[in-house]
């Protein structure tokens, strides 16, 4: 057990130094484009840190106020109806990158969250509230619609269809 | 009750939390050098004009690039006003949102790789069959 923590613990900062690499050599074979891409960077961690704090704090909260036994219940495999529909408002409200909600995601996971509601999460994260007037300006009503409505319909597919794969796989 | 819970949650929390931002720091790296990589006026040159191919270039490209997904919908109305037709579009927009190939290391980390790698072929496909599904509604309606 410890040495699994160990190792992912591990992982992640491998994931962090390849990064890393990667700036370097950008550096020393294009430094304009390094500097660019540097820039890039801090303008997305403008964006990430908020969310982050926002991360955190649901992480606290839900740690203080929900027992596994509860989310389980809520999110759990018994969840049904509920689970889905948390699920799916959940993705649609949250904001900033996929990645910065991974944290609260795997924290979930392990409270007992069901992979079909994680897939749900992740793919009705393409539904961006505070971005469909964009949408609405380039494609028009009717295609933010219909796009929607078949987005949330395959993000519960997806997330059933996974789960009975990965039982497969694991049979 | 709640009160002697805050202490051992925060630091529960914060240990959970402190975990995860390596991996968050080493993708918004990666996300910031595909961006500079590929600027917006990259996209216009992939699509071929095929109706059965651009939908599939328009999943691939989508899922291979990063970036926010506010962009996806500015370059993919851009695109739309260029005359790449409207299901390479969607699938475009789709898969930039829902497929990550630069967050995959991180997302088989935090789920595994079997979830990771699977959930991510089902978003392609799905991108792919949600922009055949869409464009037909949309020409009926």
């Amino acid at each position: 057990m410890k040495k699994d923590i160990f190792q992912k613990i591990q992982g992640k900062w491998t994931f962090l130094i390849i990064a890393v690499f990667l700036y370097i050599t950008l550096f020393l074979f294009n430094f304009s484009l390094a500097v660019k891409a540097f820039f890039v960077f801090l303008g997305l961690l403008e964006k990430i840190i908020p969310v982050l704090f926002l991360v955190f704090l649901f992480m606290f909260l839900f740690t203080i106020f929900f027992h596994p036994k509860k989310m389980a219940r809520s999110l759990g495999k018994n969840a049904g109806g509920k689970g889905w529909l948390i699920s799916i408002i959940a993705g649609i409200l949250s904001n900033g990158p996929i990645y910065a909600w991974y944290p609260l995601l795997q924290d979930f996971k392990e409270k007992g969250m069901r992979n079909a509601f994680i897939v749900a999460f992740l793919y009705n994260r393409a539904i961006k509230l505070p971005l469909l007037p964009i949408m609405v300006y380039y494609f028009g009503i009717k295609f933010v619609l219909v796009l929607t409505f078949y987005m949330i319909l395959f993000s519960i597919f997806n997330g059933l269809l996974l789960e009975k794969i990965l039982k497969f796989k694991s049979n | 009750m709640i009160f002697e819970r805050i202490k051992p949650s925060f630091i529960k929390s914060f240990q959970s939390f402190s975990r995860m931002l390596p991996m968050v720091f080493g993708v918004a790296m990666l996300t910031s050098i595909f961006i500079t990589v590929f600027p917006e006026n990259f996209y216009q040159k992939i699509f071929i004009g095929n109706k059965i191919i651009d939908p599939i270039i328009g999943a691939i490209l989508g899922g291979v690039v990063a970036g926010q997904p506010v962009a996806s919908y500015i370059i993919g109305g851009e695109l739309l006003k260029q005359g790449v037709s409207l299901i390479a579009i969607i699938s475009f927009i789709l898969a930039w949102v829902t497929v990550g190939v630069v967050q995959l290391p991180a997302e088989s980390l935090v789920f595994g790789k079997r979830f990771a790698l699977y959930r991510n072929i089902l978003s392609f496909v799905s991108a792919i069959i949600i922009a055949c599904l869409a464009t037909f509604t949309l020409s009926i309606l």
